[in-house]
């Protein structure tokens, strides 16, 4: 059942300081559910499956939005949205799996109001953006009254929605470094139908081949395919150090069968993931290195 | 803390000030409070656009979003699209070219639509563009073809007068060409009987 509406309480904070204080409840109280743009909140308020009574607002955070060059690399404000990050011409330029992450999340309705911090938040298995934001060696900065602090992507994830954040820690902005120069990357989300459906497996990928033509950078991280966003260590490690050729895209395919451990549910089953999460591992590979793509042929 | 709240924002141009539980969805405030029905209820989870309405230009889910962050938005609804009687080149398009049969996602889709026309500032979208741009509204009645087709003839319709204009009213498909589009194919008082 979904809770009365008038039970429901909205707090819309001044500042980020304010909304910290917001987040940081005495012992017993019912703690806050922050809310950005509500594409996952409100489905599950819609349905009656969301427990709390207190949301804070964090939309009108002016410190939450925006993306902007920091270091090498940039930072996407929690409240920046896909949209935002599809449009934008660095992210075009030195992020396209970001980019094309971006613009695979839902509909353009959805894009413009959901937030790269929401998704993170939100934990799911199936988030589009998780993968390419692991790949991409992000970071997750939090804020609460202890202060601030900086979680990086590949330990984010402790199990199923299950973040290494503190209840009352807000997410503030994700941090993504720039890959090495020329570093290829990848993203392929697969679902029912090619817009607007959850993922049955989604991966996103970094590689760069050294002056040798052998790989010398490559992340691979996936989605839908275990309880949390991974990389997948042991394909990686198959990978790092060899030249992309088809015998070693085999065995890069046999140690992932070990990295991921898909199951049956409602949008796919394990069998089925278990082959697209090998394919798409091939496609970019073979989208990689163009001597590979010809050796296919012989 | 209140269970309502008290908020303001314009829809279609005209200001809106009402008192609401604050996570009311923007959607039953506009029906209800505002009485506009022109945004209809499909799915209720974000999955079929059927509730697409613009909230400072760009397209958004109302059933997703909470009365509480409408407030001091523009909104604007299918209501807002035509001037009286006189429809947009899109909304003429649509009635010329079969882009409408049951009607309950038209609405959305009329504003996803125009979201895309504006971001392609008089330039005519390939079918594919259009079709991604409308990969959020689903639409069980046309096979989307006729869809398409009426988005793009109301991209070329609108064309000829938005290169007569200053960028500022690009956003608007001129209603100057619509009429002439929708001419071609019926005659204006049965476009304006049919969508009525």
């Amino acid at each position: 059942m979904r809770a009365a509406l008038s039970t429901l309480e909205v707090s819309r904070p001044r500042d980020l300081a304010h909304a910290v204080k917001l987040m940081h409840v005495a012992p017993g109280a019912e703690r806050p559910t922050p809310l950005a743009g509500g594409t996952d909140l409100l489905v599950y308020l819609n349905a009656g499956i969301h427990a709390g009574l207190r949301f804070v607002d964090l939309w009108g955070l002016r410190e939450l939005r925006g993306i902007r060059t920091a270091g090498d690399g940039v930072r996407l404000g929690a409240l920046a949205t896909f949209s935002e990050i599809r449009e934008h011409a660095l992210l075009r330029l030195r992020l396209p799996a970001l980019v094309a992450a971006a613009a695979e999340v839902g509909g353009r309705q959805i894009q413009n109001r959901a937030t790269v911090g929401g998704n993170v938040a939100n934990a799911s298995p199936a988030g589009d953006s998780l993968p390419a934001l692991m790949a991409l060696d992000a970071a997750v900065h939090v804020r609460s009254v202890r202060g601030e602090r900086t979680i990086p992507f590949a330990s984010l994830y402790r199990g199923y929605r299950d973040l290494a954040l503190a209840p009352d820690d807000l997410i503030t902005a994700v941090a993504v470094p720039f890959p090495p120069p020329r570093s290829r990357q990848f993203f392929r989300k697969v679902g029912t139908r090619r817009a607007q459906s959850i993922s049955k497996v989604v991966m996103a990928g970094v590689l760069r081949l050294g002056r040798d033509g052998r790989v010398d950078h490559i992340r691979l991280a996936w989605g839908s395919v275990a309880p949390v966003t991974l990389r997948a260590g042991r394909a990686e490690a198959a990978l790092s150090g060899v030249a992309p050729s088809p015998a070693a895209a085999a065995r890069a395919r046999a140690e992932l069968m070990g990295d991921i451990a898909p199951i049956d549910d409602i949008r796919s089953d394990r069998d089925y993931r278990l082959a697209v999460a090998g394919n798409l591992l091939e496609q970019f590979l073979r989208s990689a290195d163009p001597r590979f793509a010809r050796g296919q042929g012989r | 803390m209140t269970s309502r709240a008290t908020l303001t924002f314009t829809v279609n141009g005209r200001r809106r000030r009402v008192t609401v539980p604050p996570m009311k969805r923007l959607l039953d405030v506009l029906r209800e409070d505002c009485r506009l029905p022109g945004t209809k209820e499909g799915c209720g989870e974000g999955e079929c656009g059927a509730c697409t309405v613009l909230i400072d230009g760009r397209t958004v889910n109302s059933c997703l979003v909470p009365a509480v962050q409408a407030h001091g938005a523009a909104i604007r609804t299918v209501e807002g699209l035509a001037r009286g009687p006189r429809l947009t080149a899109l909304q003429q398009a649509f009635v010329a070219m079969g882009g409408a049969q049951c009607g309950i996602c038209t609405p959305g889709i009329l504003l996803s639509a125009h979201e895309l026309l504006v971001r392609a500032r008089g330039r005519v979208p390939g079918d594919p563009e259009v079709r991604e741009a409308l990969a959020g509204n689903l639409c069980r009645c046309t096979g989307y073809q006729k869809i398409v087709d009426a988005v793009r003839a109301a991209a070329r319709s609108a064309r000829p007068a938005s290169r007569r204009r200053p960028a500022a009213s690009r956003a608007r498909p001129a209603p100057s060409g619509a009429r002439r589009a929708g001419a071609k194919r019926r005659p204006a008082g049965k476009i304006r009987r049919t969508l009525r």
